[in-house]
């Protein structure tokens, strides 16, 4: 892959980038989300965590089966405040 | 082999990471750093960032101020490669009944004093500063320019990374299973990946710091309660100050990146360790800011995440030695402001540990005050 290539689409971050970041010891998906803001943007890592996990695998030698993908958090979808507040409560 | 250490800090969060450098700062050496996952994977990377110096109490501001005049210039201090992202885009905090407002005018004389800026604002002056506030509901607003967000995780790897050049070793991925104390004190921590010899230990634990107390036969009188935060899409900045009320139960700011981080507290909210997100807060959350802030009903809640505050009878940190175990050292309880406070953590643990008098006298937060019953209670708290 191109070093250039987009990785996170949500904050503009580059499989170098990545590589570098693996490379000074960020050696999780977590840690590496909390450094380089990859999985926080609007996709949630739907888009960048496959390549990443696969790129800590090849990098760190840990088998992808064994990666933690990090932590998925609600909602499933970005949802609106306004939708949030004026729906009914029908959820109990 | 095991190991052997001046000090074992335990928790790399704010709090143990910035004791971690001042310490090594002072030419202390042998400091290991244990974390049970890596750097500010608990209070710290989950807490709202906002940093303030708008306290209702003498301990809480001077604490603050000292912090925030680290914050200003951090990056040059710590020589950090990356950006701890501060923003002072100031505190506005609103009043929802005639006491509070009261109370907002006794805490803005105690920080007018100890050289904190902070002014009342009638509610029109508040619309000024913030023009889409819709202030229903409130009497009144008391505003501090110089308070603001920072970035945790940034901020948090840089004392890590300062305190690593200065030779600290942080074992990331270490969970401490016991501490044992010999004829009353320390002797050794015991952890998963071995022994650590050693006569000093600083708890800054943060949620966990009732259980690693407890190694030390040591009841705290803490509880650990969930709290919970969610975060917008990025849009284009539109708020530059952070708006927070404290009987209205809510913060809330654009962060330098674009979204709008919020949270609320509920007296409902588990105390057993659970950081799981709810739908209860959502919903609240959503009323409570659409009302406040029309123009975020368009905003798009993106994720959901919660932490841990360590907290205190009064709302004070418990920062000091311990009366009991000699070589053990108390960093906790911070109530929700671990963060905030984390340089003067740094300066004035590490100034207690190495025996020298302390920048500001913080006698009144050692544990000994619940027994002596000497408690200052802090009123502003979300």
């Amino acid at each position: 892959m191109e070093d250039k290539t987009i990785v996170c689409r949500c904050s503009d971050i580059t499989i170098e980038e990545i590589r570098q970041a693996i490379d000074d010891g960020y050696t999780t998906f977590d840690e590496l989300k909390r450094v380089l803001r990859t999985g926080m943007g609007p996709c949630q890592g739907r888009t960048c965590m496959p390549i990443i996990l696969r790129e800590l695998s090849i990098m760190t030698g840990v088998p992808i089966e064994e990666l933690t993908p990090g932590r998925n958090r609600p909602p499933v979808n970005a949802v609106s405040l306004g939708a949030i507040a004026e729906q009914e409560e029908d959820h109990e | 082999m095991n190991k052997k250490a001046d000090i074992v800090i335990i928790g790399g969060g704010i709090s143990g990471a910035a004791i971690a450098y001042n310490l090594a700062l002072k030419g202390m050496k042998n400091i290991i750093v244990v974390e049970k996952r890596f750097i500010a994977s608990g209070a710290t990377g989950a807490c709202g960032a906002g940093i303030r110096q708008q306290w209702g109490t003498e301990m809480n501001c001077k604490i603050s101020k000292m912090s925030c005049d680290f914050f200003e210039t951090a990056n040059e201090t710590l020589a950090y490669d990356g950006d701890i992202e501060f923003k002072q885009g100031g505190y506005l905090l609103l009043a929802t009944t005639e006491k509070e407002k009261a109370q907002f005018e006794r805490n803005i004389k105690l920080q007018n004093s100890l050289g904190i800026e902070s002014r009342a604002l009638t509610l029109e002056e508040a619309k000024e500063i913030v023009p889409m506030l819709n202030t229903e509901g409130y009497v009144g607003a008391a505003y501090h320019a110089k308070d603001g967000h920072l970035n945790p995780f940034h901020t948090t790897l840089a004392f890590a990374k300062a305190a690593e050049k200065l030779g600290v070793e942080f074992m990331k991925y270490t969970t401490v299973t016991d501490i044992v104390v010999e004829n009353g004190e320390i002797a050794c921590v015991v952890t998963d990946k071995g022994l650590i010899e050693t006569n000093q230990v600083v708890n800054a634990a943060g949620g966990d710091s009732q259980h690693i107390a407890k190694m030390v036969g040591l009841d705290l009188p803490v509880y650990s309660e969930r709290h919970q935060i969610l975060v917008t899409e990025p849009v284009d900045p539109i708020l530059s100050t952070m708006v927070m009320s404290f009987t209205g139960n809510f913060y809330c700011q654009q962060v330098p990146h674009g979204g709008f981080v919020m949270g609320r507290g509920d007296a409902g909210e588990p105390r057993d360790g659970n950081i799981n997100s709810g739908w209860h807060f959502l919903d609240e959350m959503a009323k409570t800011i659409t009302k406040l802030l029309p123009p975020l009903k368009k905003a798009m809640v993106i994720r959901q995440w919660a932490g841990l505050y360590n907290i205190t009878p009064d709302r004070q940190p418990i920062l000091g030695p311990v009366d009991d175990v000699k070589g053990f050292y108390l960093a906790v309880g911070f109530s929700g402001h671990g963060f905030m406070f984390g340089p003067a953590t740094g300066i004035l643990m590490s100034e207690i540990i190495m025996g020298e008098a302390t920048s500001i006298d913080i006698s009144a937060l050692n544990l000994n005050r619940f027994e002596k019953g000497e408690l200052v209670f802090e009123p502003s708290v979300v």
